[in-house]
């Protein structure tokens, strides 16, 4: 199972000390993050993809292309990559070029945006919005799948024997997640590809995550990808540590109150127990997260929101300290304990490989 | 068959549950039905949630499971500034905006005059006409004087009548449809 974090790349007020950090501080405070979290041995790190303050990340193989520079082992992802706005031809070589560039340490996980408005921002229909995703990816599967493309649809200029440079490599696209938090038609197209399916549940009550992972579960049964068990599923958490857990209380709480998304709503206490989010001690974090496995199923993905609503970036690190120290190692352990066999890891480049090969080898 | 009273009132006793309750009797007069009332006062604060962070807490998600559920539906607000309460269109607002659909509804308000009583044509008919319910031809306005009037029964009785009616025809929220992949990208190469 793989273990890693995500951010959103918001810019946000302390709202303990009421500074704003600047976006170059921002943007290397997220690579800080990023090289921390290889140090302390998680597996992922992912961005997401704004285009409007306060966030920083509107280029993201820009960033992940640094941070393949000064890393080894983390797998570089997106948090999520808007497939409806870019061009699909624009995702396939970026992704490609950044796949080489980091060795096979790529992933990416589409998406449809924050905010109604960057579809008209970049000359798109927000009311397409579902069918941008459905036709942009297909047309992404074929540039990265195919090496000569012609190609006509509803939204895009025709190809005709187009090819997407760099090609992947070793003939292997990177593999891809689709996130959707409310939307069944992106579950039922991630289960249609046999691709993963994020649900980021960080926000959302147990009931409604179990509903949208079953859904998908069983559509990827469907196409003939394997068992439902065996479908490919992430999910997010959002956590914050302190040794005694009235200390994180107390110390998360001004954060929790004042937060961009959830803040000046309800109680921390109460959106501690309706969602994933967990203020307290590592081993309740341990505890809380593997519940998820109780309406999720197996599953081969965690990530973590560490870094946002004002968080200071030496706070963030020893956050992840803690996580990479005290959490994950627990996790990894207990996770496996009572795996079934038959249940896949995520897949990465070098597994994709395999079963190419594998594939090549039948044929 | 299901019948729902969402009602607004805000007072114990109030005259909008009064209306409500009058109104669910009615119905159940002309075909029996279990009925269930969602008191909006006890959701204010979900309600409220809900718009900051986007989910529903236990009792307001179980209301608006109720509400989808539902083979009917009678909605009751007290006038406030010339319109529906505040409380009563949130309640709406974060309603799933496919969950009315075809269901049958029951327009009604209650006000201190009769002054207010075109709000059902002026203000709920239009809401419920967005959201694709089936109003009732005849909506039921109780100003204060009309607790001691003639006239009240009669309008209680005849939309009741046109509720009862509607409602084994309505449509209840199911299982969502999805359209398969193959045809969604099919629907995209015609």
């Amino acid at each position: 199972m793989q273990f890693g974090i995500f951010t959103v790349g918001d810019v946000t007020p302390d709202p303990t000390t009421g500074r704003t950090p600047t976006e170059r501080e921002r943007i290397k405070a997220m690579v800080a993050i990023a090289l921390k979290a290889e140090e302390v041995g998680l597996d992922v790190f992912a961005t997401g993809e704004h285009h409007n303050p306060p966030f920083v990340p509107s280029s993201p193989t820009t960033m992940l292309g640094y941070i393949a520079a000064r890393t080894e082992k983390l797998i570089l992802s997106t948090s999520t990559t808007l497939i409806t706005t870019n061009d699909p031809v624009k995702i396939a070589e970026d992704f490609a070029m950044l796949q080489h560039l980091a060795d096979g340490r790529v992933d990416l996980m589409m998406g449809r945006g924050n905010t109604g408005p960057v579809y008209p921002w970049f000359g798109k229909d927000i009311r397409e919005g579902i069918n941008l995703a459905v036709e942009n990816y297909a047309l992404l599967r074929r540039l990265w799948d195919e090496d000569v493309v012609d190609w006509e649809g509803k939204f895009r200029t025709p190809l005709q024997g187009f090819t997407s440079t760099p090609r992947p490599m070793d003939d292997v696209p990177p593999f891809v997640w689709h996130g959707s938090i409310r939307s069944p038609e992106i579950a039922e197209q991630a289960a249609y590809y046999g691709d993963g399916f994020f649900h980021n549940n960080i926000f959302w009550p147990a009931d409604h995550t179990k509903r949208m992972v079953e859904f998908y579960r069983k559509r990827f049964a469907h196409y003939g990808h394997g068992t439902p068990e065996q479908a490919i599923v992430g999910l997010g958490g959002q956590v914050f540590m302190r040794k005694n857990s009235q200390d994180a209380v107390r110390e998360f709480r001004p954060y929790f109150d004042n937060a961009p998304v959830y803040g000046h709503g309800p109680s921390l206490e109460d959106f501690t127990e309706q969602t994933p989010l967990t203020v307290g001690s590592p081993q309740q974090v341990i505890e809380k997260t593997l519940s998820f496995r109780e309406y999720a199923g197996d599953y081969q993905r965690q990530l973590f929101l560490m870094d946002h609503a004002g968080l200071p970036l030496k706070t963030v690190l020893e956050q992840l300290d803690m996580l990479g120290e005290e959490v994950v190692p627990v996790l990894r352990k207990e996770f496996a304990d009572g795996r079934p066999a038959d249940v896949p890891q995520a897949p990465t480049h070098q597994s994709l490989l395999a079963a190419a090969a594998r594939k090549e080898t039948v044929a | 068959m299901k019948l729902v009273v969402v009602s607004a009132g805000l007072s114990v006793p109030s005259s909008t549950r009064l209306l409500a309750d009058r109104l669910a009797a009615a119905v159940d007069r002309h075909t029996p039905v279990d009925v269930r009332v969602v008191e909006l006062r006890e959701l204010a604060v979900e309600i409220a949630h809900m718009f900051t962070n986007g989910f529903a807490g236990k009792a307001l998600a179980a209301a608006q499971d109720a509400v989808a559920g539902a083979d009917g539906l009678i909605v009751v607000t007290p006038v406030f500034s010339a319109s529906y309460s505040g409380l009563f269109k949130s309640f709406f607002d974060v309603l799933d905006k496919d969950a009315l659909a075809g269901k049958p509804v029951l327009i009604a308000a209650t006000g201190g005059t009769a002054r207010h009583s075109l709000v059902l044509d002026h203000a709920l008919r239009p809401l419920f006409a967005y959201l694709r319910a089936v109003v009732v031809p005849t909506g039921v306005y109780a100003a204060s004087e009309d607790w001691g009037a003639e006239g009240l029964a009669e309008r209680t009785e005849r939309a009741a009548g046109e509720l009862a009616a509607l409602m084994p025809l309505g449509v209840r929220a199911g299982e969502p449809d999805i359209v398969p992949f193959a045809e969604q990208l099919a629907a995209l190469q015609r």
